[in-house]
């Protein structure tokens, strides 16, 4: 089975500019459409997010929530959004994210096997904190998917360092205090949250959290690997069609490579 | 590393976004540290003996004994408390703990209103600010208790989500939690959550348990036969059993909601029918679907209407030392009209539950030693909903 953590890691190795990972949401704005949006942003991404929707989920805002909601009311199911993963596997490598009872319920080796057999390559799980879920690591490692990890400006430096320990693919920064679709304020404190994740954990790292603008996402590529830009992608999807989210995804691309800088 | 359980067998633990990581270790060092220290057990105990009316009392009650052909019965008269439930004893740690942290604003979820209630009323007795996240469902049927949040100072703010019940209500409490963690503390209203709240909240409700046994002891020179308390997420059972987990001859019995029926698939049974999960941080057994989409749960209570549990409820039944059972909406209401008519005393719905055991179960327990129940809560919150679900004019 493919070693989905090599495979991101390669992502990184191959771009020659900080990485875009767009964020979307599987089964919106309907499952078909999904995919769509999957290949429209995943024209611009290095590596490609895609959501399972779960009926709780504690780190999301209002428009993340309202997107997954959409999904469940459709029925949308977590093998709906893997199959969806399998079905833009020539794309860039994609990662999961969702909650760890859709994990738990699989159970974790078939979920696991099944993310792997469609290609996936890493999965987040935004209530799975470093010191907890040894079996669903196990599972993951056993079918080749990386468990990326997830650390917070609150984050201490003990902490950081048993998170270093567990920590695969790459370390994604939560930019705020706070739950998605706010806007980050790109300044020192962020920049010393990125250099001090980068002096504990030897990955690549990706900050996301209200990243809203291509300008938002040159100053941060300035310290970090790579940007998540999920909300502001949502929004512009519902709001404004596919054409204008795919096209906000080029231009945070093209402000990534220092195009118009 | 704190000395506060993480695990109740294997479930528990805490499953909740890095961001409050550092803040779940905090409030575990400062409950530890509080717990050791004799300036707050005595300041915590003269605020329950001043303010709340602690001890509670345990009274008789010899109509309803007759009523159901069973007995003895001792209610425990949680009721009684300032705020008109067991909610206040944890409400007023958790705040006192709070201010030693030097947190300046509260948050805290509620159901039926009364742990809303519990925690306006601590909040504004140590002058906080406090903010309660409440089901637009549960306003609705629960009215008395936000108007009386409203009185206290307490912004209530609506929560619009799914069926508007504890479950959003939750959620969105932890949601706004993960964005002002820093200066914000969580007052959980029952004993679930992450890791360390279901231990700290069990701590802090068992001074249910541990008066109810020397009070029995006084009434009757042995321990209860059988002790019955209502489950939600599952505070004042836990606070009730903790003072006889030891004593191996005394039955336990936790009492869920049926709803309409356990087959009619609305009701609130998760011990009875779910299966274990995580929903808001902890392991517990849980309503879900095959996929692990947390269902919806059911009952004419605001406070059982919850589809997960606390996590030493899981481990207690898994170890067979607790029997949970379930009564259905109908059957709480004729307990509530009982009590009522043979006692004077009007209870909460979700105490109602505890009562419909006794009516169901009561005669063979009554064999086996006195019946103590947890009398979780006055019904004054709940008259309108009663009035209308048994046909009574205002
Ligand atoms: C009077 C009363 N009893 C019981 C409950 C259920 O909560 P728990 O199971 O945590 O005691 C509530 C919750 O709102 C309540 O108000």
């Amino acid at each position: 089975m493919a070693d989905g953590a090599a495979r991101l890691r390669e992502a990184f190795a191959a771009a020659e500019r900080p990485l875009l990972v767009p964020y979307m949401m599987g089964g919106f704005p309907t499952l078909g459409a999904s995919r769509d949006v999957a290949r429209a942003l995943g024209a611009h991404a290095d590596i490609l997010e895609i959501g399972i929707a779960f009926s709780d989920p504690l780190a999301d805002g209002p428009t993340v929530q309202a997107a997954g909601q959409v999904a469940l009311d459709a029925g949308v199911v977590p093998d709906d959004v893997i199959a969806l993963a399998g079905d833009v596997r020539d794309g860039p490598p994609v990662v999961l994210m969702t909650c760890l009872n859709l994990v738990m319920a699989g159970p974790p080796e078939r979920f696991m096997r099944a993310a792997a057999d469609a290609g996936v390559a890493g999965l987040i799980v935004s209530d799975l904190p470093c010191d907890e879920g040894d079996d669903v690591r196990a599972a993951a490692r056993q079918a080749g998917v990386a468990m990326i990890s997830l650390v917070a400006p609150t984050t201490t430096d003990e902490r950081l360092a048993d998170v270093a320990k567990v920590a695969e693919g790459f370390v994604y920064c939560v930019s705020v205090t706070g739950v998605t679709g706010g806007a980050v304020s790109v300044d020192d404190d962020l920049a010393a949250f990125v250099a001090r994740v980068k002096r504990a954990i030897p990955l690549p790292v990706v900050v996301g959290f209200g990243v809203q603008t291509p300008e938002h996402a040159a100053a941060i590529g300035r310290f970090a690997d790579g940007v998540v830009v999920g909300s502001q992608l949502v929004r512009a999807i519902e709001r404004d069609g596919l054409d204008a989210a795919a096209g906000l995804a080029g231009a945070m691309a093209a402000a990534l490579r220092g195009d118009g800088n | 590393m704190t000395t506060i359980a993480q695990r109740f067998g294997p479930y528990g633990g805490r499953y909740v976004p890095e961001t409050v990581i550092p803040a779940l270790d905090e409030f575990a060092a400062a409950y530890d540290a509080a717990r050791d220290d004799p300036a707050f057990r005595a300041e915590l105990a003269g605020l329950l003996r001043d303010y709340v009316g602690r001890p509670t009392p345990l009274y008789r009650a010899e109509r309803l004994e007759a009523e159901y052909q069973a007995g003895p019965i001792y209610l425990k008269r949680e009721d009684l408390c300032h705020t008109g439930a067991h909610k206040i004893n944890n409400a007023i740690g958790q705040v006192l703990i709070a201010r030693r942290m030097g947190k300046r604003r509260i948050i805290a979820e509620t159901g039926a209103g009364q742990h809303g209630v519990a925690t306006a009323t601590a909040a504004a007795l140590f002058g906080m600010e406090c903010v309660v996240f409440m089901g637009r469902t549960d306003m609705r049927r629960q009215r008395l208790n936000v108007i009386r949040m409203n009185m206290l100072g307490a912004e209530v703010r609506p929560v619009d989500a799914g069926s508007g019940t504890l479950k959003q209500a939750t959620s969105e409490a932890i949601r706004d939690w993960v964005t002002h963690v820093r200066d914000t503390h969580y007052v959980i209203g029952s004993a679930v959550g992450p890791a360390p709240y279901p231990e700290i909240v069990a701590e802090l409700q068992s001074v249910i348990g541990i008066e109810s046994r020397a009070q029995v002891m006084d009434a009757e020179g042995r321990l209860p036969g059988t002790v019955v308390a209502c489950v939600g997420g599952g505070s004042n059972a836990i606070g009730m059993f903790r003072g006889f987990l030891g004593d191996g001859g005394v039955a336990l019995v936790g009492v869920e909601a049926a709803g309409t029926g356990i087959s009619s698939g609305l009701h609130g049974a998760s011990l009875g029918e779910g299966s274990p999960g995580v929903l808001h941080g902890s392991l517990s057994y849980l309503l879900q679907t095959p996929e692990g989409q947390v269902a919806e749960a059911h009952s004419i209570s605001a406070g059982l209407d919850y589809p997960g549990v606390g996590p030493e409820h899981s481990h207690l039944r898994d170890a067979g030392r607790v029997r949970y059972v379930s009564a259905t909406d109908d059957e709480a209401l004729e307990a509530f009209g009982a009590l009522c008519r043979t006692q004077g005393i009007i209870p909460a719905l979700e105490s109602s539950h505890a009562l419909a055991a006794v009516a169901r179960e009561g005669r063979a327990w009554g064999t086996k030693g006195p019946i103590l129940v947890c009398l979780s809560g006055r019904g004054d919150k709940d008259v309108d909903q009663a009035a209308e679900a048994m046909g009574i004019d205002g």
